[in-house]
């Protein structure tokens, strides 16, 4: 039966991230962006959130909670409201622990899931795209070769999150020719031999957030570290997983511009009144509030369909360009609204301009 | 809990009418467009025994008399209307019912003269409820309406022009229907002074003076009703003659739009989906498929602008469900309802005139449904509210400004 209620416990998990968002997201925000760095802080108390551990099994030492692509869906929309480099931070250790969770073997949960249930934030992360344009997992140029009980990989990747201080990375490689259902994803331990760390890359956006380029070189790691084993994983779902994320984390970022601007323009006086009562500046703030609407309506749809189990492609590809797209021009439009101001770094919304830009690059950055 | 599966009652319904569009709808859409004025009379009697018969609303909007709790009613209307749509948007505008006047009679008026103007729609001969408010110097401002209704004893007296009344003739000349007029009954009060007022079909006064010939649309009756001296009885009056200081009344009456709005996007939706559904028929024939998640660089110019179209309609049609359903929950939906209207009026607009572009010239020829649909389209762009009109309430509630604050 149609609801676009959340449930009391959804609503509670999302009230509790948005409280985090404000207080403790937003007063770093522009330092994390201007320095480059992240207070720890910060990251350690969103871990004690559970935002992580939650869904791992009670019987690993998790919170057994069920996972729910709608709940991370709610969650990102928060967690990118107060700061999408830091967001991203938060939750980079879903990259590696949810595909685990959901399509290792037993051995592979017992292994790495425990890690995660402990006090302390861990680092681990996914290598997903390439340094190369477009994103196009049928031309993947990270390979994997099977050999003697092993899998030798090589290729390069890129926006890999925290790839230095990662315990692992689940580096995602081509097994044969053809689409997703020949990617497989390979857990590999830092200080792999063959697996080299780049220097820290340098964004137009995300400047709070480590991302590193990672290269691989006859990187040899056993069988049984490959995600799933034999069976392999299932990538196309992987990849709708972090669509939908990226979706959701868009609309965080747009709904921030939005409220920014909206009080800006009520208090801002031009010609006598506040500019709130021209309508070339109401209108353009009603457009951004409509496609912020819709955007989270589409990210929902297409979440609530994963969480049916439903492979949902279609409407993870439409919400997250969706959401991309109007990303950009709400954050635009709030620079737009607020005039050379917008244009200022005083004012936070030429920074999540730039932030907006890379949703129509991003993937697999983040995972529901 | 968030969910978007319909319930199994509003999936059957939806098959129910998905039939009826498919059969009775879209083999005649192409021949009433060509014959505009001609009206399809079987289509009308078939229409009407399966609305007596059916507790399916096939169009009706006609609202729940007592709110009792959450229903579904809202969003089974939605869902019903987009597949009528998808038949023929014409053909649905013009299907017997109560209809807008219905839907004010029911928001405005008492049970007594619910009973008294609605019961006719359950019996004898094909009826249709219009509503006029749109006079030739006044379309969006409705506060400006200058048709005048004074007292005159046991009556109301009515003077002026309306345009644009939707089954204005098929109501008033064609039927036993009746028309809900807007006049002011005190110039100087405003938008408080204007009241809605039942007028009977054949009432001696007013006439039929035009019908228009139209963009689109063109199995849809859209009449100009002149009242001259037309005389009423006093309780024809939706709700209280006194003037109020406060604009209440009128508000009250506004909030009708609260209701029609979803639904005037639902059948922009069905349009829209008529297209686009169409459209990808036709590539698939011609061996093109659309490929989601392919990058960038290997999609064609096509696949993407049909990405745009769809995922522009999915997010229409989202807002629009949510409209309907927080109007079934009773919750306030004035801002939703104003956001699906100006998406889905847009939307489907721009998703039929780039159907028709990638059709080529099978898209423009009339031997195909598409440039019909192309025309269809706009009109939701403009009534119950046009794109720009939506924009400003959705801006006044977002920045909760009041009407005088942001004209």
């Amino acid at each position: 039966m149609v609801s676009f209620q959340p449930s009391e416990e959804e609503q509670m998990v999302r009230d509790t991230v948005a409280a985090f968002a404000r207080e403790q997201i937003r007063p770093v925000t522009r330092e994390a962006d201007e320095t480059g760095s992240i207070p720890d802080s910060v990251i350690q108390q969103s871990w004690e959130l559970g935002l992580v551990a939650g869904a791992i099994p009670e019987a690993l030492g998790g919170g057994g909670d069920a996972r729910s692509a709608v709940t991370g869906a709610l969650i990102a929309e928060e967690l990118g409201w107060g700061d999408l480099a830091i967001a991203l931070h938060i939750l980079a250790p879903r990259l590696l622990v949810y595909p685990v969770l959901e399509m290792g073997t037993e051995e592979q949960k017992k292994e790495f899931l425990p890690r995660f249930t402990g006090p302390r934030f861990r680092a681990v992360t996914a290598a997903v795209m390439e340094p190369r344009f477009g994103f196009d997992p049928a031309e993947m140029t990270t390979t994997a070769r099977r050999e003697n009980g092993h899998y030798v990989l090589n290729g390069a990747k890129c926006y890999v999150p925290l790839a230095r201080t990662a315990d692992a990375i689940l580096v995602y490689a081509r097994l044969g020719n053809g689409g997703c259902e020949n990617v497989a994803g390979f857990l590999v331990p830092q200080g792999t031999p063959g697996l080299h760390i780049a220097e820290r890359e340098k964004h137009m956006g995300l400047k709070g957030i480590e991302t590193y380029e990672i290269v691989l070189e006859e990187c040899r790691i056993p069988a049984s570290q490959r995600l799933g084993g034999d069976r392999g994983c299932n990538f196309g779902r992987i990849l709708n997983q972090c669509r939908v994320a990226l979706a959701a984390l868009a609309v965080g970022v747009g709904r921030a511009a939005f409220e920014y601007a909206r009080d800006y323009a009520k208090q801002r006086r031009a010609f006598g009144v506040p500019i709130a009562q021209k309508q070339a500046i109401a209108f353009l703030l009603a457009e951004m509030a409509i496609e912020i609407d819709a955007s989270r309506l589409l990210a929902w749809e297409a979440a609530w369909k994963l969480d049916r189990g439903e492979e949902a492609t279609r409407e993870a590809v439409l919400a997250k360009q969706y959401a991309a797209n109007t990303a950009l021009r709400v954050t635009d439009g709030a620079v737009q609204i607020l005039g050379g101001h917008g244009y200022i770094r005083d004012h936070p919304v030429e920074m999540w301009l730039r932030n907006a830009r890379g949703f129509a690059v991003f993937e697999g950055l983040a995972i529901v | 809990m968030i969910d978007f599966e319909l319930s199994p009652e509003i999936q059957r319904s939806r098959d129910l009418v998905h039939m009826v569009a498919e059969q009775a709808m879209r083999p005649i859409a192409r021949e009433y467009d060509e014959k505009e004025g001609e009206k399809p009379w079987d289509f009308f009697r078939v229409m009407w025994e399966l609305s007596k018969a059916s507790p399916v609303d096939v169009g009706g909007g006609e609202q729940q008399g007592e709110k009792s709790g959450p229903s579904e009613r809202n969003l089974l209307t939605a869902v019903t209307i987009e597949e009528l749509s998808w038949g023929d948007a014409g053909l649905y505008l013009s299907i017997p019912n109560a209809g807008l006047g219905g839907a004010a009679v029911a928001a405005t008026g008492t049970p007594e003269q619910e009973r008294r103007f609605l019961a006719r729609f359950r019996e004898g001969e094909p009826k249709w409820g219009a509503m006029a408010i749109t006079e030739p110097a006044c379309g969006s401002d409705t506060a400006a309406i200058t048709t005048t209704a004074v007292r005159d004893g046991d009556h109301w007296v009515l003077n002026g022009t309306k345009i644009f009344c939707t089954n204005g003739s098929l109501a008033v000349e064609k039927s036993e229907g009746f028309v809900v007029v807007w006049a002011t009954v005190d110039r100087s009060a405003g938008r408080a002074g204007i009241k809605p007022f039942v007028v009977d079909h054949h009432t001696p006064g007013m006439s039929v003076t035009h019908t228009e010939k139209k963009l689109g649309i063109r199995a849809s009756d859209t009449a100009t009703l002149v009242f001259e001296d037309c005389r009423i009885p006093l309780d024809n009056l939706l709700g209280s003659a006194e003037v109020e200081k406060t604009t209440e009344g009128f508000k009250g009456a506004m909030a009708t739009f609260d209701a029609t709005r979803p639904i005037v996007a639902a059948s922009a939706i069905g349009i829209g989906r008529a297209a686009l559904e169409f459209t990808r028929d036709a590539l698939e024939k011609a061996g093109i498929q659309i490929r989601y998640g392919a990058p960038l660089h290997k999609l064609t110019a096509v696949e993407r602008d049909f990405m745009e179209m769809e995922a522009n309609l999915q997010a229409a049609r989202l807002l629009t469900w949510r409209a309907a359903w927080m109007m079934d929950q009773g919750m306030r939906n004035n801002l939703e309802a104003s956001m699906c209207k100006a998406k889905a009026g847009l939307a489907v607009t721009q998703v039929t005139q780039k159907a028709v572009e990638i059709l080529g010239p099978l898209g423009y020829s009339r031997k195909l449904l598409l440039e019909k649909w192309m025309r269809d389209a706009k009109i939701n762009d403009i009534f119950e509210g046009t794109q720009q009109i939506n924009l400003l309430i959705v801006a006044r509630r977002i920045l909760d400004y009041t009407s005088k604050e942001l004209t």
